[in-house]
């Protein structure tokens, strides 16, 4: 039951990276996807990320009762959460919605109204004209999303921390700045190209593989964006017990 | 010309095309009709690889297409102009591009040279001037126009059309069947028409294909068609009151 799925799935893969046609075309096809799945995830990254870092901040701070546990701490505990964990997991998980859902039903309308079929017909090796571009697209520009998202979620937290006057300046900066290991950004990195690859392979495969009408592309829409969540959540681990 | 060869598919136990032969003759238009659930469109999509036959072959003027690789398959695709019966026009480019889109991908052509074959193809088909309309833009037999347009951007040698009048009013219907009239003799293409349409059948049907339970049930031209004694070949045709009317003057 899990093999068939799981067969097509490395087949269409190995169609994805066919050589291209023609580069220049793929070229422009992956410049456009990097803007709509780079540029059009911006908005709801840096907000996301804004209020991560200010929730992790009050909560931290709360959570510190005893005197003999400095206040800087605050700061230490939301730089490597951030890097480790919310940044690239949690946006991950937002992507899955946004980029995910939109891949598997824009796939999956090309495949009810023929317009795969029609590529085919051409000559033209549809899995990679469609979901290559999106991929490249979304290895290179998710990473960089993880990074501004890391900064923004380190920025909300300052100002909730010190607004709220949880932490003050120096301690919060003095917190950032203590025992940065800075394997912690090469594990970030890691994990944000492997959900990345997730996210666009596995709804580019709930689309493509789409049968029937509207509703069905519907169904391929939801069934993307919860097989990339649980795929996501599962490789988070899996990275996390072999890097760290 | 097209030959194909004992073709079978099937679809888990259903078996939809069950051993189909048959030749489909240079610059005529070749007509496979027959009722709903016969396999036309099943056999249609195996012709264009579109589906994999169980068994059999098809054969381009020779060269056995069910026996190539995928690359080997593109020579034989380039030479492949389709028109499908929802059109299927690549919704996020304009009509220019739409047409435009296969000489990119297989040519080395200037950007004069392909905008000059898009105003060709476009005038060809009486859509003159909708360069710049997107697909969502355009009625029913525009869109079927501009599949055309597209589907003879390379100079087609093979030229496929699935229902080419489902959902178009009668006028619009005629247009278009003379059309694919008109540029099948133009490109002495081997043009290969799937439809129910009986005014398509007796308009342009020059080869007929009748299947009927996954089978060739008959064979012929429109001018026998009428005077068949084949009983579901003439339970499909004159299944309507007006084409017994016709039949009984």
């Amino acid at each position: 039951m899990v093999f068939h799925p799981l067969g097509r799935y490395i087949l269409l893969l190995k169609a994805v990276f066919r050589r291209p046609e023609k580069w220049n075309i793929y070229r422009n096809e992956i410049f456009r996807e990097m803007v709509s799945i780079g540029v059009g995830s911006l908005g709801i990254i840096a907000i996301i990320s804004v209020f991560l870092g200010a929730v992790t901040t009050v909560q931290t701070a709360f959570q510190l009762v005893s005197d003999f546990i400095p206040k800087s701490v605050i700061g230490m505990i939301l730089r490597d959460s951030s890097i480790l964990e919310l940044s690239p997991t949690i946006s991950a998980v937002v992507l899955a919605g946004k980029v995910g859902s939109s891949v598997a039903s824009q796939i999956g309308t090309m495949r009810v109204t023929e317009q795969i079929d029609a590529l085919e017909i051409m000559g033209i090796n549809s899995p990679g004209y469609l979901i290559l571009p999106k991929i490249i697209a979304a290895v290179t520009t998710i990473p960089l999303l993880v990074i501004i998202s890391i900064g923004l979620s380190i920025t909300g937290g300052f100002f909730a921390g010190t607004a709220s006057g949880a932490v003050t300046q120096q301690d919060f900066i003095t917190g950032l700045t203590t025992d940065f290991n800075s394997f912690t950004l090469v594990v970030c990195m890691v994990k944000a190209v492997i959900f990345a690859f997730i996210i666009t392979s596995v709804s580019a495969y709930q689309g493509f593989y789409t049968n029937g009408g509207a509703l069905e592309v519907g169904q391929s829409s939801t069934k993307a964006v919860v097989i990339s969540c649980i795929a996501i959540l599962f490789s988070d681990y899996v990275i996390a017990q072999l890097l760290l | 010309m097209i030959e194909i060869k004992n073709i079978h598919k099937s679809f888990g136990e259903n078996y939809v095309l069950k051993g189909i032969s048959a030749e489909f003759a240079e610059g005529k238009c070749n007509l496979i009709i027959g009722g709903s659930g016969s396999g036309k469109t099943t056999l249609l999509k195996c012709m264009v690889g579109l589906h994999e036959p169980e068994e059999g072959s098809v054969n381009y003027d020779g060269r056995d297409f069910t026996r190539m690789t995928f690359a080997s398959r593109i020579e034989i695709r380039t030479e492949i102009g389709m028109l499908f019966q929802g059109s299927a026009l690549f919704d996020s480019m304009n009509v220019e591009d739409n047409i435009i889109f296969p000489i990119n991908m297989f040519t080395q052509q200037s950007h004069k040279e392909k905008l000059d074959r898009a105003n060709f193809c476009l005038e060809r088909v009486n859509l003159a001037g909708t360069n710049k309309l997107f697909p969502a833009e355009l009625s029913g037999g525009m869109k079927k126009r501009v599949g055309i347009a597209r589907a003879i951007a390379m100079n087609p040698k093979y030229l496929f059309v699935d229902e080419p009048n489902s959902g178009l009013d009668p006028k619009t219907a005629i247009v278009i069947d003379e059309l694919i009239q008109e540029l099948t003799t133009e490109y002495n293409s081997t043009t290969v028409v799937v439809t129910h349409d009986m005014n398509s059948v007796m308009g342009i049907g020059e080869n007929i294909l009748f299947l009927h339970e996954g089978k060739k049930w008959w064979e012929g031209t429109n001018k026998e068609i009428s005077s068949t004694d084949n009983k579901e070949l003439n339970e499909f045709v004159f299944a309507s009151k007006f084409m017994q009317a016709l039949k009984k003057k």
